[in-house]
This record gives C-alpha cells, structure tokens and sequence, in this order.
C-alpha cells in the first residue's frame, strides 16, 4: 500500500514538473510579447488618464498611477491555468505522500521540497486574487521547477518511520509555518528582484523591455514589502515554536545548533529589511537587495546547512 | 572650473569650523549617533554577519568533541581561532559587543518613543489642515446638510470606527490606530525582555547529566551527577529533593519497512519517581515528552547497552562486580565501555570491551554488530595489566582507559587472543589472574535533567514578541478630517507609517458619511 501511494506520488511530482515546464515557456513567451509593446501604447495610456483627471478628485484618486497596459496576452492566460493545473497534479503529490508515510509530507529534505514549493505556488495563485502579480510567474514557476527537479534527483529518499525526536505535533506548526514564511520570503525576494531590475529602467539604464509594462519600482517595492512582513510574522512564530519544541525533545529552547544560527541570522536580516524601509538612505534598491540576501539565506540555510554542517537538524534523511 | 559649478556655488572653507564639544557635548553626541536608525540598521545587519562563524567552525557549548578534533585537525588555525573566541562566537567578546550595543541602541531608542507616545495617547487629534486637497487621500461630496448635521454624523461614524475625535469648527479631526505604536513599543520592550531574561534567569538554572541502568536510581543531589553544569547564581542546597529509579527501558525495532530494518523508535523509560513526603508513582520519561518533576524536566537523550560484568580471584571471590554502560558506537550499537579493576587481584587490572549486540563476523575475521537489538550478543574484552593510575588521586573517566602505562595481556596483537562471552559464560583472565563471568545485559537511559527557572518568562516576552510584531505592523495609524467648506463636505487622510489602505478607508468613509447624510457623492 505505501509503496503504491509513494509510486502515484512521484508520478504526480513528474506530470507537475511537465505541466509547470509548459507554464513556464508560457510566461517567458508573455514576458516576450510585453517587449514587442511599442510606445505608442504609452502616450494612449497617458492621455487616457489626464481625460480621467478631469473628472472628480474621487475618480482622480481611484486611478493611482498604471503601467503600460497590455492586452491579457493569451500566452498569460495559457500559462496561469497551466500552473494551476500543475499545482493541482503537485499539490496531489505531496498529499499522496503524506497518506504513504501516514504523516504530514515534510519529514526530509525530499518531502520538505515538495511540500514547499507546492505552498510558493499555492501563494502566487493566491496573491492573485489580492494583487495582480502574474508577471512574477516565469521566476516563480521556473524556481519551483528547479527545486523539484533537485528534489528528485539529489534528495530522493524513501518512506521510513519517524524518528522519535520527530514524532511531534510540533512538526506540524514549526515546519508548515517555515514554509509558510519561506514562500513569502520567495515571492517577495521575486518582486525584489524586478523592482531592481525596474530601477535602472527609470534611472535610465539598459534593462530588458517587458519591464515598460509592469508596475513601477516603487509600487513593486512596496508590495514586496507587504509580502516580506507577512513572511516575517510566519518566520518569527517559526523561530519561538521551533524553541519550544527544542525545549521538549532536547532539552533546551536555545543552543545555537548551525540551524538555529541560520534561522536567527534570516530573521535579523528581514528585521533589517524593514527597519532599511525606515531609514534614509536605504529605502529602494537598498532594500531590495537585502529582500533578496535574506531569501538567499534562506535557500542557504536548507541546501548547504542541511547538507554540510553539523548539528541537531539532520533531517534530511540523505 | 568655474563653469561647472552653478554660479552661487561657494566653495567652503579649507578646514570646516566645528562647534567646540565638551565632554557632555562628545557624549551627547556619541549617544544620538548610537541610537539613530541608521546605526541600529548597522548593527543588526553586523549582528547577523556575525552569527556565521560561529555555524561554520564548532562550538563549545553545542560540540565539544567537535572543537577537540579542530584542534587535533588544524592546531595553527585552532590557536588563530581561538584567539578570535570563535569556538563561543555566541558568548564572546565582540559577539556580545554587537548585540549589547545594539540593545543599548534599542533602549535609547525605546524610551523617547514611549515618553512620546505617553502624551501622544493623553493628546486630542490636531487641528484639521487648511487644505485637505493636498493630503495623500482626499475625496469631496456636495451637501445642502447645514455643516453642524454633517460633523456630528461624521463625529459618530468615526468614534463607530474606532477614531478619536475633536471637532474644530467646522470640520472634525480624527485619529485612530495608536495600538500600532503601542505594538511597536511592545516588540521592542519584549526583546530587551527575551535577553534580559535569557542573560540573568539562566543564571540559576543547572543542566546535569546522568546514565541510570535499568534497576538503579538516580537522586538528585549534586554528588549523584556524572556531570553537571551550574549557573551562574545557582546553589547546590537549591536541588529539589527527588528520586527517580528506572524500571525498565524499552525499545521499538521496525521489522516490516524494508527501507528501514532495524530502525529504532518508541524509546521508553519507564521510571519511579519519589518526591519528599509523596507516594511512590510510576511514570514514563520519552523523547519529545520529558518528566516534569520538583520544578525540573529530565529528558531522555540517550540510551545504550549496560552488560553486568563480575570479576573473580582465582578462589572464586568476587572482587568487582557491575552493571557498565557501553557508549554506543554506531547505528547498529557497538558499544565501547571500561572496566577498572583496581583491587582484590594479584595485580591491577583494566579492561577495555566491545560489546556487539547482535555479533556479525566480517571477512577479515573482526567482529562487528549487525543488528541493534539483543539477539545474538557478545562481549569482547581486551585486557590490560599493571598501574591504573587511580592511586594518586587525580579523577579519571570512567569511560576511557590510559593504556599508556599498562601491558597488554589479552587482545588483538597481545599474547593471548581477545577473551569472548556470551550470556551467561564465565572465562579464565590471562596470567591465572581470575575470571570474568557477563551475566545478563541491561539498557541503560542517559537523562538530562534542566532547571531553568526563567524560562516560562523568556516564553511570556517572546509571546509579548509576537503579539507586538501583529499590532505594531498590521494596525494602520492614521489620520482623518471631515471638513465642511460651504456647500462641499471634504474628507482626507493620512497614513502614518505604512497604510495601503488609507484611500480605500477615506473614500468608505465618505461614501457612508453621504449615504448617512442621504446625499448623492459628487459625481
């Protein structure tokens, strides 16, 4: 029974990875088609709105300032329901796995992967309905595909029983907050990126063309922003519930084991991030590159810190 | 050059003329540097660079042996690193300097923004601008309501919506969202609480350590620790007085999952505990589920095989007999444990064992365990003569044996081959000296055992953390003005500090401010 269960699993895993791989060609072909927008669209774009400032100061306010407008580009569309239909088939995956080993799917690195990305795609689907942010999908999907496919060929492991120091209800919260955060930290480390990418187009340097029909670096700052506090709040309750846990299974809230250290060192470094907000000088691109060290920090502490260094953590069943 | 400056470009004076700065006026200055953001910034990115060295090279605390084969790996680097204290990173010199600074930083910063927000608390909202139209948000409607009507409704609408209000005339000023400071204050306060905590209530905490074998006990005075690790504030007559004897120790194979024959789960100590004038009770000590007793928790963090061994003189007398815990090896418990045999035969004895729970014999003829569990145990004992050292008083582990003055007797390359036993066998020691029996095989449990008086309180400030961070970023502060300017009600707001909101709240408030006042917004 487990061995069959584990065996849809993965054929779930690979049919997302094919799916998503078609999502992702459909967004890099958007992407390509937002570069082809001519100027013209601008200047249209640009008297539409004086005509609308005409109107009353409600309106006025209402209609805060837009990028380039591009036509719902079928290739967008394509691309969102294929992701959909990816995370469906990914999201299935991880729940068959789950019912194989007769826990929660996130026990090694292997489940941990799985679950993980399932969740940053969950989020992006779900941002939608709050933000229109499918522009992200290209890094997003093409993230999650990579670590998938890392997933499948490096931390592959088997369904073995649950060491004791697992078999814990704390499993459940600590480790689905992390991912909670993680996916965040992903989508907001995304947004940083573009909004980099955003500025040297307004300052006015080389930078790729699809980038006219975004938002602006400001507005993608601040959404990144609002996407990282979220983060931030999930990763917080990561580290006091993973204190309290390691109080119960080792004796100690707090003993500066390598993966603490890297939790720790990822939370001060988004607390810098939103203090860097508040403080001249760093608000911007500044900031943007620390939204960006943090989420790589935090790939950092579950690739390289899981792998290579010593301590209580060693989960990752490899 | 000249051209490339705007012409009422003056050039400032060679040496620019500062202020004179007193000893008060350094200070002064010292501490507005200390505690402005930009410093903290500073110091919390430097605190969390700083944290790395301390995951990339063993620590003290979480892996001594770690940092004794550093040594033995890397001398010259080790005498480098340590002098830098990298092997306590967490509790050395610039470490510490970093987050003291930081925290002093963090005070001064605290304590004007709560002396602040005191009065901005006890403050009525301010006056309403002249000219709502140039806020951030800001939207208007006509009205034949007279402006008394209209600043009323919308004087009770926004106390409805949780604002503060003060009428000014014709208009009403409004704020509202003050818990979001109050948040900010309390996150901060609670992490100055967390290390305050963490710092000094550990200092009366003790951690200890001690092996119990099935059928002993363990008493908690300080003399009955194999190890013991005090704070800084603590006193040994603060030990709880009780008693814990293990019963049993139990131990789950898995037989069934191919992927994981013999994988050991489920561990149990079952344990008696005895407390100062209270009925015996049985409890179970697990992993993930310490025993709480006397104020104390004892966990369960190890666990191993305790062969009994009896040593015998030539007429049969014993002369040592004990239950010895095996330190085990690897995942399939090969154990490592000593025997010192200090009196009672011709000479000193030591012996090193290895005990195999369940014995492979691999190609080179070496014994090995295949197995964890007792199914086919051996114990293989190499044995030692001459002096133990244990005479001139200097404390040894029980653990290891300093071979360095003894003389093989039996064991690998040593004149008589390694002596084994199973269960219940009894065979000669080398050189006529006697004999050694193994007659059953215990577990044993290695438990820990914590007090920490102070950690409930580094619970409570970091739930403080927590409900801190929610209000202090999610509750928007703002500010909202209803004006009436003739026949026009205008309504604007502004955010203080990050609302993405504001707009939508301005325009829901008019729109139910008109609704309210059953007028059509100006369309």
């Amino acid at each position: 029974m487990t061995q069959t269960l584990v065996t849809y699993s993965l054929i779930a895993v690979y049919s997302a990875m094919a799916v998503y791989t078609l999502a992702f060609i459909a967004f890099t072909v958007d992407l390509a088609k937002r570069s082809a927008v001519t100027p013209l669209t601008v200047e249209l774009a640009e008297t539409k709105k004086s005509a609308a400032g005409r109107a009353t100061a409600l309106l006025e306010k209402v209609v805060t300032e837009q990028p380039l407008a591009v036509g719902r580009s079928r290739a967008l569309k394509a691309a969102m329901a294929l992701t959909t239909i990816g995370w469906v088939l990914h999201a299935a995956a991880a729940l068959l796995r789950g019912l194989a080993a007769g826990r929660v799917p996130w026990a090694n690195m292997f489940e941990f992967s799985l679950t993980a990305t399932a969740i940053i795609v969950g989020v992006f689907l779900a941002v939608q309905f709050w933000q229109d942010l499918r522009f992200l999908g290209a890094l997003i999907v093409g993230f999650s595909l990579l670590a998938l496919g890392i997933a499948t060929t490096n931390y592959y492991v088997d369904v073995i029983p649950l060491p004791d120091a697992l078999q814990s209800a704390w499993l459940v919260i600590h480790v689905f907050v992390a991912v909670l955060g993680t996916s965040f930290f992903a989508l907001g480390a995304g947004l940083s990126v573009v909004q980099l990418l955003q500025a040297r187009r307004e300052a006015g340097q080389s930078a790729p063309r699809f980038l006219a029909t975004l938002p602006s670096a400001e507005t993608l700052e601040n959404l990144a922003y609002r996407v990282i506090l979220i983060g931030f709040v999930f990763w917080t309750f990561t580290l006091i519930a993973g204190a309290v846990w390691a109080e119960r299974a080792w004796g100690r809230y707090w003993g500066w084991d390598t993966k603490e250290v890297w939790t720790f060192i990822i939370w001060t470094i988004f607390a810098g991030y939103i203090h860097a907000r508040a403080t001249r000088g760093w608000r911007g691109s500044r900031s943007a590159v620390l939204a960006i060290v943090g989420f790589s920090a935090v790939i950092f502490n579950f690739t390289i810190v899981n792998q290579f260094f010593k301590g209580l953590h060693a989960y990752s069943g490899l | 050059m000249s051209s490339s400056r705007p012409s009422d470009h003056f050039d400032s004076p060679e040496s620019i003329a500062q202020p004179k700065l007193g000893l008060t006026g350094y200070l002064r200055f010292f501490w507005r540097q200390l505690t402005s953001m930009r410093t903290a910034l500073f110091l919390l990115l430097l605190l969390a660079f700083a944290a790395i060295p301390g995951s990339l090279v063993p620590q003290r605390t979480s892996d001594p042996n770690g940092v004794a084969q550093f040594k033995f790996d890397n001398p010259d680097l080790y005498a480098v690193l340590d002098w830098f204290q990298v092997f306590s990173t967490y509790s050395s010199v610039w470490f510490s300097a970093i987050y003291l600074l930081l925290f002093i930083s963090l005070i001064g910063c605290v304590i004007p923004r709560t002396r602040h927000h005191y009065i901005a608390l006890r403050a009525r909202p301010p006056k309403t601008p002249a000219r709502l139209e140039r806020l951030a948000a800001f939207t208007s409607a006509d009205t034949e309501v007279d402006a008394a009507t209209a600043i009323e409704t919308a004087t009770s609408l926004l106390k409805k919506q949780g604002y503060r209000t003060e009428v000014y005339g014709d208009s009403v000023s409004a704020e509202r969202g003050y818990l979001r400071e109050t948040g900010n204050l309390v996150f901060h306060t609670a992490l100055i609480g967390v290390l305050v905590t963490v710092g000094i209530g550990g200092g009366f905490g003790y951690t200890g350590q001690r092996v119990v074998v099935e059928g002993q006990k363990f008493v908690n005075v300080l003399g009955d620790y194999d190890s013991f690790n005090p704070g800084r504030f603590f006193e040994s007559d603060s030990l709880e007085p009780f008693r814990i004897a293990l019963d049993d120790f139990s131990v789950r194979y898995e037989l069934e999952n191919t992927d994981a024959l013999g994988q050991a789960t489920n561990f149990v100590a079952s344990v008696t505990t005895t407390q100062a004038g209270a009925e015996p009770q049985q409890s179970e000590i697990r992993v993930n589920s310490p025993l709480e007793i006397g104020g104390s928790q004892v966990y369960l963090l190890g666990n191993g095989y305790a062969p009994t061994i009896t040593v015998r003189d030539p007429d049969g007398n014993v002369v040592w007999t004990d239950s010895v815990p095996f330190l085990p090896q690897d995942a399939n418990l090969t154990s490592l444990g000593v025997v010192k045999v200090p009196d009672g035969l011709a000479e000193q004895v030591g012996i090193v064992g290895f005990f195999y729970p369940t014995a492979a014999t691999l190609d080179s003829g070496a014994l090995a365990s295949g197995y964890p569990d007792l199914l086919d145990p051996v114990l293989q004992l190499s044995v030692y003569t001459g002096d133990l050292g244990l005479d001139e008083g200097v404390p040894r582990s029980v653990y290891t044996l300093d071979t360095g003055s003894l003389t093989l007797a039996a064991g690998r390359n040593g004149p008589e081959p390694a002596l084994q036993l199973g269960i219940g066998d009894t065979v000669e020691l080398p050189n006529g000296l006697g004999t050694v029996e193994l007659s059953e095989v215990k577990r044993f449990a290695s438990l820990d055992i914590h007090h920490d008086p102070s950690q409930l309180w580094v619970l409570f400030f970091a739930l403080l953390v927590v409900a801190g961070l929610l209000t202090g970023l999610f509750v928007p502060r703002r500010r909202v003005w209803v004006k009436v300017v003739g026949s026009r009600i205008e309504y604007a707001g502004l955010a203080r500090g990050e609302d993405p909101t504001l707009e939508a709240a301005v325009i829901d408030l008019a729109q139910k401010h008109t609704a309210a006042l059953s007028l059509r917004l100006n369309q």
